[in-house]
């Protein structure tokens, strides 16, 4: 068994598994499993532990947008700059550089759509290498991380059978 | 009315009683299930739909559609299994009615079938059902629930004309190697039995592939087995099986097959082409996560000081009760409300134990872990 990638799965299902369930299902010690996920987190492999969070059911207002960006590279600037300077602003929850018909697809969060609009036509669309920003606003979010935000499955089957 | 005799003869499931207790009591956790608590691939589940779309409704060939037996004698070649779909592949209404049509193909009235115990609880109604006489044959716990030479003989199984086997096992989740197998095997060759081998777990091994006594020496000629989608593929509710077997023994079954069933259910055909055809990786992903739970409860069991023998394949533990396992199991209901299955339910040496499905999602399993420790705490 490849111990990491065993710990990384379990990891991905649910990050908050307590350190002794995670040796109880691997049959690794409790001192092991410390010691490998510690790799993993010095090791950059993991780089942080969040909740997916269904903003819907909180009474948070909460809106995201995915961006599309076009971006026009010189010889001073590359992807890697731009990507740099982006990633800053704490409304960017992700950003990603992809291939087809445009540049970055990032991703921005805030708690109204005029404050999305906002942001991405005063901080983004003015950087000077970017050259166009098409905004989508999400409008409901049905599955996310591998979850399903739909109601879960009822179990129904028999409570003992043979 | 008046009902035949060879029907009062059968008592009713004990498992019953259990369901019944369990059925009357709030939050309970049940660790009772005997099926897979996932549901079927999606692209099994899409295929079926998709073949009642185009209106594929109507029955199919009484062995099954020929693609699907294809499919069946092509992927049962990972056992080492080789089979004629054209002769020797019968596709039925579960595993369970390949069960019933071999005892009714094979045995004769008076016959005695040996049955290794403990183990599901059809196989002897089964038997009673075709006219025969069940007989009992232990295995025993410090030999991992693995028959031996020595418990067929001291059954008397020398005498019978088949032997029912089910490994991977429920309830106990023993597996059985080849090496145990053939030793098996050697007994059944030298008294000349047929073995009915139920081997609907065979894709839940965790501790090397699964074994068939039909790829032993002078063994096939001699072996029906049973298989199916229900465990592998959580295919239960469509209820589709197979048996593979020399082709005398499968048109036998498939005369009573084609009187009574005429064929399996055709939806489920479909979606189970498709499960062939492209569901390996959901089989390993529900493997995987079987066998987390495996090595969880088997790592809780050893810290509440419940002796557990090693499970290696389904998706059962086996640990032995504190007390009566049937008391047992009563009063952790009672007061813990977690349900398992006492052991004596499914036959001789099945007393004394506790069966216990982790069919059941990881957070239930914790919770339900929980509760055993705390109900053994207040012992």
């Amino acid at each position: 068994m490849d111990e990491k990638r065993e710990l990384l799965d379990l990891l991905l299902e649910n990050a908050r598994e307590s350190t002794a369930d995670l040796a109880r299902q691997t049959e690794l010690s409790e001192a092991a499993v410390e010691d490998r996920i510690d790799e993993l987190e010095s090791d950059g492999v993991v780089r942080g532990y969040q909740a997916v969070v269904d903003w819907d059911r909180t009474d948070r207002d909460h809106v995201e947008a995915e961006v599309e960006l076009n971006v026009e590279l010189d010889r001073e600037t590359k992807y890697d700059d731009i990507a740099g300077r982006i990633s800053k602003f704490s409304e960017v929850s992700s950003l990603k550089l992809i291939s087809g018909d445009y540049d970055f697809a990032i991703t921005v969060e805030g708690a109204s759509m005029h404050e999305v609009s906002m942001f991405v036509s005063e901080q983004i669309a003015p950087i000077p290498e970017v050259t166009q920003t098409v905004t989508h606003f999400v409008m409901d979010t049905y599955k996310h991380r591998g979850i399903e935000f739909a109601g879960g499955d009822d179990d129904d089957r028999l409570s003992i059978s043979p | 009315m008046r009902t035949a005799d060879r029907v009062q003869q059968v008592p009713p499931s004990g498992i019953r009683r259990f369901f019944e207790l369990a059925e009357e009591m709030d939050d309970v956790i049940s660790l009772g299930v005997g099926e897979p608590d996932f549901s079927a691939p999606w692209a099994a589940r899409s295929a079926a739909v998709h073949s009642l779309e185009r209106g594929h409704t109507s029955y199919t060939a009484n062995r099954g559609r020929r693609d699907l037996r294809e499919a069946i004698a092509d992927h049962v070649t990972r056992y080492d299994q080789e089979y004629d779909p054209d002769e020797e592949v019968l596709v039925t209404t579960g595993a369970s009615e390949a069960v019933d049509l071999a005892m009714r193909a094979l045995v004769n009235p008076g016959d005695a079938v040996a049955i290794q115990q403990p183990s599901y609880i059809s196989y002897a109604p089964g038997v009673m059902f075709a006219g025969g006489e069940p007989l009992a044959v232990p295995a025993r716990q410090e030999n991992d629930f693995v028959l031996t030479y020595e418990d067929l003989d001291r059954a008397g199984a020398a005498d019978a004309e088949a032997l029912v086997l089910c490994y991977p096992n429920n309830p106990t989740g023993a597996t059985a190697s080849r090496t145990e197998l053939a030793e098996i095997a050697e007994f059944v060759r030298e008294h000349d039995l047929q073995v009915l081998a139920d081997e609907i777990y065979a894709a839940l091994t965790y501790d090397g592939d699964h074994a068939s006594i039909a790829t032993l020496p002078g063994m096939r000629e001699r072996t029906v087995v049973f298989n199916g989608f229900s465990k592998a593929y959580a295919m239960t509710g469509m209820r589709l099986g197979y048996a593979l077997g020399p082709a005398d023994a499968v048109d036998a079954m498939n005369r009573i097959h084609q009187y009574t069933m005429l064929s399996a259910p055709t939806t489920s055909q479909y979606a189970a082409v498709e499960a062939l055809r492209t569901c390996d990786d959901a089989v390993a992903e529900m493997r995987t996560q079987y066998n987390r739970r495996r090595r969880f409860v088997l790592s809780r069991f050893r810290e509440m000081g419940l002796s557990c023998f090693e499970a290696t394949g389904a998706f059962y533990a086996f640990p032995e009760a504190p007390y009566d396992d049937e008391r047992f199991a009563e009063d952790l209901l009672e007061d813990q409300r977690v349900a398992l299955v006492p052991g004596g339910v499914f036959g001789e040496g099945g007393d004394g134990h506790l069966r216990v499905s982790y069919a059941t999602g990881m957070n239930d399993l914790k919770e339900a872990m929980n509760r055993i420790e705390t109900f053994l705490d207040g012992q």
